[in-house]
């Protein structure tokens, strides 16, 4: 009886294999039918052969959407997607060499984590996309990025700032500062605004985004004549007093905190119960709505950079809230508030640039998008976006300072700050 | 000084949330000998239902209700999960848990949609007060004198109640207690139960204290808590909430050496470099009682 | 002597198949190049050929974990440690030296001053066919490399580990994965490890494609090469079971005290089986290090372990093929065919299929292994391999020859 199981179990292996060739072709039409406007020219039944030729000339063009929506990203991955479908919505169609296209977005969650990146990134890749955008998570997208390379995708770095999602690697572009810009900012900023002397860092122990902002930051204020005392703690830490005293006891003037959603919201809602005055220094994952909420109604001084500030954009920010009031999914998504997040800004952004390099390059084809990315300039409501010709990093010199209001729940602008060196290597 | 007394402090209060765990694993442990991995799991569980609950109604009804639904969580994972193998090997037993584990925490990621979810301000618990200069929240106060008197409750039902003497039989000796009449499935029910009841009773004082719940935040706490009650002497209740105030104060001890020595990471490893010392030297634990193989 | 025939025939049938299996691999990989209009799923740009890839580095580490806990019944949770070794060998030795500054960019270079395939190099040449064999060699010595490491920190920790006992064990070595794991992040080793960064660059599947002058690929191998490392890997642990070390891992399985009775050297067969087991799990995470075209500690957490360990129950804890093919089907599940559980669909009338949004799959996911742990218990394949379910099909002819056969075959 068991081996006939076993037999039986082994089968099902093989047909599922074979079948599940049918089921992945027959899946792309069925979501592609609802999107499209008027299908009724070769309506795709199922079979392989007969969706390949409408891949391009269904006037349809895919971007695909490489971010996280489940694991320790999801939270800022889900509003960077926001951004994205906002636009989306907002723009549906582009114009390709005289024929209107429409835009269908294509979602991979990369899971935030690297050993579930690749196979993401081929999911994107075997339905034909035509560029990608993402991801939030320098991480994920290193090690997506490859695929995207070996593909001859072009991929558009959304608010991945680690230097090395682009270096080494030709189809990686990006439209948000970098670590050591950010940095530099920060830097700056608490010399400049509190005569910092002392400064007490914290990150998480193996996250290269925490390292690699401390890493820089710590350069750059002990040039300047600064003290940096470092601290890293391990991954699912909750208990953050006694690194919070330490900052306290040790004298530091202020603290630096790039840490990601989750244990920013920790950090400061516990230093806000320990009566911790020194003001905290937070990197772009910490303009965040739930961060927001942790230092509501407390003592806390918070000072996040960050690459947009609402009210830059007086439309943007109405059609976005609009968007999302609207829309019980994306309330969610949003953390439950309409406080715009400066990666929903970015996502928007990056969605129009992709639509600039399809329109530059004429054309759907991967490689041609590719080529015409290089050339794309594009006013965002973050800022003027273009890309330097070696890495694909953008050409930003600006960072948005803002600092969290506690009393009335809502990100203030402090500055707009330039950094003191060039913004990339 | 303040700063000894603060690192002190938070150290206790550590250490008596892993001690309302650990209760839960020890005496899983002592009667099914399983390590049940789904229990930091049912804590995190149980947290997550204090945020929606006190979302909807007032702290009074939505705390004991946490407790009660925590109650019923692990009561149905027993009965689901653990019973079907008793009589499997106990390697597969323990798969089921980490199986159990898994799917609690991929249920949470899908109900919370991944976001880290902050829990409710409870009042009085949320408080600050003043300690000789140091400022801290009731719950860090309260957290160790609650765990001596649940302690204290729970010694005296396992060493006078009828039930008690039951576990105390099938933890000695499994089938014997089984000859001699007792309702074993219930007795097993009923260590689920109270161990339950306890995370719930923890994660209301440690989300209280830490407010942010993501899907995996009871798996690290788990983790640590079982090291503190193969620490203590597994089986010993007494010894699982020795051995996890001093998992707590030398962890908070270890962050807060001075950074220069850069080793405030290694307060995890350090916990599991305690479990395999401990492990090697006395496999028994601090207060275990010495176990005999019978070929 | 009718036995050894018959076992010299059965592994002569076995060669075979391997062998075929490798060259369909080859093949299907290169459909492609020589089919026009293939269905998309044989395409080189398919999700097929990242399960194939993916599963294939997993099943070796299944198989490594199975030694261990099917074979010689140590349950051990150590798994995602011993593959960081690897995984962290494998890509410290074989950065190319042009991209070391840019990987190790907070450190200023790495303390590594040399990668093997450019060692190599500097005897075959870096070019053409020269080239191509430094780059064999020098993945092959860095593959063996990252085994012998994670091996020798497993003989280092088994000394007092393994005398714990079953759960003991388990959780000594988990505890045991987790400081590997945070002192690989250790920002003060970071010119060796690249403390939290992740160290990329190196030579991984793709390396292997061969290309013509003009940059195109013409010989696709990247499927192959993880395909033939596993495969060599497995059957050498296959020859292992089935000499005299492996009968001597099942009696400790069945019964410690027993075995020692027969003359067993307890200590030495458990480290052995430690050992070797880690090897491959060295080499396996030096594998998936090239499939995921990076190595950074943050990926290998004791998650990994549980899928690791969920993948052999599910398969049979006690069988080869069982826990190959599970990994294949768990791969694929997880990473391709159940993704469509987290978009959600909306009909053409409007409804939207309830339930279907993100993290949708990993749920049904957990609901199915769950179904897997209760209700088929042995798994797959139990302890069966694939040939015993041949072979049974003919002895249901001979009944009675059948009942004394299977005792041997599966005692």
């Amino acid at each position: 009886m068991k081996r006939i199981l076993a037999l039986v179990l082994a089968l099902c292996m093989v047909f599922a294999l074979a079948a599940c060739g049918g089921t992945t072709e027959t899946q792309a039409p069925a979501t592609d039918a609802p999107s499209t406007d008027a299908p009724a020219t070769d309506a795709p039944e199922t079979g392989a052969p007969a969706t390949e030729a409408p891949a391009t000339g269904d006037n349809v063009v895919k971007i695909g959407v490489f971010e996280p929506s489940t694991g320790d990203s999801a939270s800022g991955g889900k509003k960077e997607m926001l951004g994205m479908q906002y636009a989306n919505a907002e723009t549906p169609t582009v114009e390709v060499g005289g024929v209107t296209y429409d835009v269908e977005l294509v979602f991979a969650d990369n899971g935030s984590t690297t050993d579930k990146a690749p196979s993401a990134a081929s999911q994107l890749v075997s339905e034909g996309v035509s560029l990608v955008l993402g991801s939030y998570g320098s991480g994920v997208s290193m090690a997506g990025g490859p695929i995207f390379g070996d593909a001859g995708l072009a991929a558009i770095g959304v608010t991945c700032t680690n230097p090395n999602v682009t270096a080494g690697n030709d189809y990686y572009f990006r439209i948000c500062f970098l670590d050591n810009f950010q940095a530099d900012v920060l830097a700056n900023f608490a010399m400049d605004k509190f005569d910092a002397q002392v400064a007490y860092c914290l990150g998480e122990n193996g996250n290269e985004y925490d390292q690699g902002l401390i890493a820089f930051f710590e350069q750059i204020f002990t040039a300047a004549g600064g003290t940096v005392i470092k601290d890293s703690f391990p991954t699912n830490n909750s208990d953050f007093t006694s690194y919070l005293n330490k900052a306290v006891n040790e004298g530091a003037d202020v603290i630096f905190t790039p840490v990601s959603i989750a244990y920013a919201t920790q950090i400061l809602t516990q230093a806000a119960s320990l009566g911790v005055e020194a003001p905290f220094l937070g990197s772009d994952t910490l303009d965040d709505n739930m961060v927001l909420e942790a230092v509501n109604g407390t003592d806390i001084q918070l000072y996040v950079s960050t690459f947009y500030q609402e009210g830059g954009n007086a439309e943007f920010d109405a059609g976005i809230k609009e968007y999302i009031n609207s829309n019980a999914d994306a309330l969610a998504n949003n953390g439950g508030n309409d406080i715009i997040s400066a990666v929903t800004a970015m996502g928007y952004d990056a969605y129009y640039v992709a639509l600039e390099a399809i329109k530059a390059a004429g054309s759907v084809e991967p490689s041609a998008i590719k080529e015409a990315l290089w050339n794309v300039t594009y006013t965002g409501v973050s800022g003027d976006i273009a890309f330097e010709p070696v890495n694909g990093d953008a050409i930003r010199d600006t960072a948005f300072i803002k600092t969290a209001d506690t009393a009335t729940g809502a990100w203030v602008l402090e500055t707009v700050q330039t950094g003191s060196s060039t913004t990339a290597e | 000084m303040e700063y000894a007394i603060s690192v002190l402090l938070s150290g206790i209060s550590v250490g008596g949330q892993y001690a309302l765990i650990a209760i839960g694993y020890t005496m899983v442990y002592g009667i099914l000998r399983l390590i049940n991995f789904a229990h930091g799991d049912v804590f995190m569980v149980a947290g997550l239902m204090g945020i929606y609950f006190t979302a909807s109604m007032p702290l009074y009804l939505s705390l004991p209700l946490v407790i009660i639904l925590t109650v019923v969580l692990g009561f149905v994972i027993e009965r689901v999960a653990y019973k079907p193998l008793r009589s499997a090997p106990r390697m597969s037993v323990m798969i089921s848990a980490i199986g159990v584990s898994y799917l609690l925490q991929n249920t949470a990621t899908y109900i919370t949609g991944g976001q880290p979810m902050t829990y409710p301000v409870i009042p009085f618990l949320s408080d600050t007060v003043n300690v000789a200069g140091t400022l801290t929240k009731w719950v860090v106060i309260l957290t160790p004198i609650l765990v001596i008197v649940l302690v204290l409750a729970l010694t005296q039902l396992i060493n006078r109640t009828k039930i008690g003497m039951a576990m105390r039989a099938v933890a000695k000796d499994f089938e014997t207690s089984q000859l001699m009449g007792i309702k074993i499935n219930s007795v097993i029910s009923m260590t689920f139960i109270i161990g339950s009841a306890l995370a719930a009773v923890g994660s209301i004082l440690y989300f209280t204290n830490y407010q942010s719940i993501v899907p995996t935040a009871g798996a690290m706490p788990g983790l640590k808590a079982f090291v503190a009650a193969v620490f203590g002497g597994i089986g010993s209740v007494p010894g699982a909430v020795i051995g996890a105030f001093i998992i707590g104060i030398c962890e908070t001890v270890i962050k807060g050496l001075p950074s220069a020595w850069d080793v405030s990471v290694f307060s995890d490893a350090f916990t599991f470099a305690l479990l395999i010392v401990i492990l090697v030297f006395k496999p028994t634990g601090l207060f275990g009682e010495k176990a005999t193989d019978k070929v | 002597m009718l036995q050894q025939e018959k076992s010299k025939k059965g592994s002569f049938i076995a060669l075979i198949c391997i062998a075929a299996l490798l060259a369909l691999v080859v093949l299907v990989e290169n459909l492609g190049a020589l089919v026009p209009n293939l269905p998309s799923v044989l395409r080189p740009t398919s999700q097929l050929f990242i399960v194939l890839k993916k599963g294939a580095v997993y099943s070796l580490v299944a198989v490594s974990m199975n030694l261990l806990n099917g074979f010689t019944g140590l349950f051990s949770l150590g798994q995602a440690g011993f593959m960081l070794l690897g995984a962290y060998t494998y890509a410290i030795l074989t950065v190319p030296m042009a991209n070391k500054d840019q990987v190790y960019y907070l450190f200023g270079g790495s303390a590594v001053k040399f990668s093997l395939q450019e060692l190599f190099g500097g005897l075959f040449g870096n070019t053409g066919v020269g080239g191509a064999v430094s780059l064999v060699l020098g993945v092959l010595v860095a593959l063996i490399l990252a085994g012998l490491v994670a091996a020798f920190f497993a003989w280092l920790i088994g000394l007092p580990v393994l005398r714990l006992k079953s759960d003991y064990l388990a959780i000594a070595t988990l505890g045991f994965a987790e400081i590997l794991r945070a002192i690989f992040q250790w920002q003060k080793l970071g010119p060796v490890t690249n403390g939290a960064n992740m160290i990329k660059s190196f030579p991984t599947f793709s390396s292997f494609n061969v290309q013509n002058a003009d940059g195109e690929v013409v010989l696709r191998l990247s499927t192959f090469v993880p395909f033939l490392v596993a495969v060599v890997c497995i059957a050498v642990i296959v020859l292992l079971i089935t000499s005299s070390y492996g009968r001597a891992f099942k009696a400790i399985r069945e019964d410690e005290i027993a075995a020692e009775a027969m003359g067993i050297n307890l200590a030495k067969h458990k480290s052995l089986s430690f050992c070797i087991s880690s090897f491959f799990a060295g080499v396996g995470g030096a594998l998936f290090a090239m499939y995921a075209t990076n190595a950074q500690a943050k990926a290998f957490t004791s998650t990994m372990t549980y899928e690791i360990l969920l993948i052999v129950v599910i398969g049979g804890i006690g069988s080869i093929s069982g826990s190959c093919i599970a990994t294949f089907l768990y791969v694929a599940c997880s990473e391709w065919w159940l993704r469509f559980l987290d978009t959600p669909v909306i009909l053409d009338s409007g409804f939207q299929i309830p339930l279907l949004r993100d993290g949708f799959r990993m749920v049904v996911f957990s609901i199915i292994i769950m179904i897997v742990v209760l209700f088929f218990r042995k798994g797959i394949m139990g302890e069966k391999e694939l040939p015993d379910l041949f072979r049974k099909r003919k002895k249901k002819a001979a009944p009675a020859a059948a009942a004394g056969e299977e005792g041997s075959s599966n005692g």
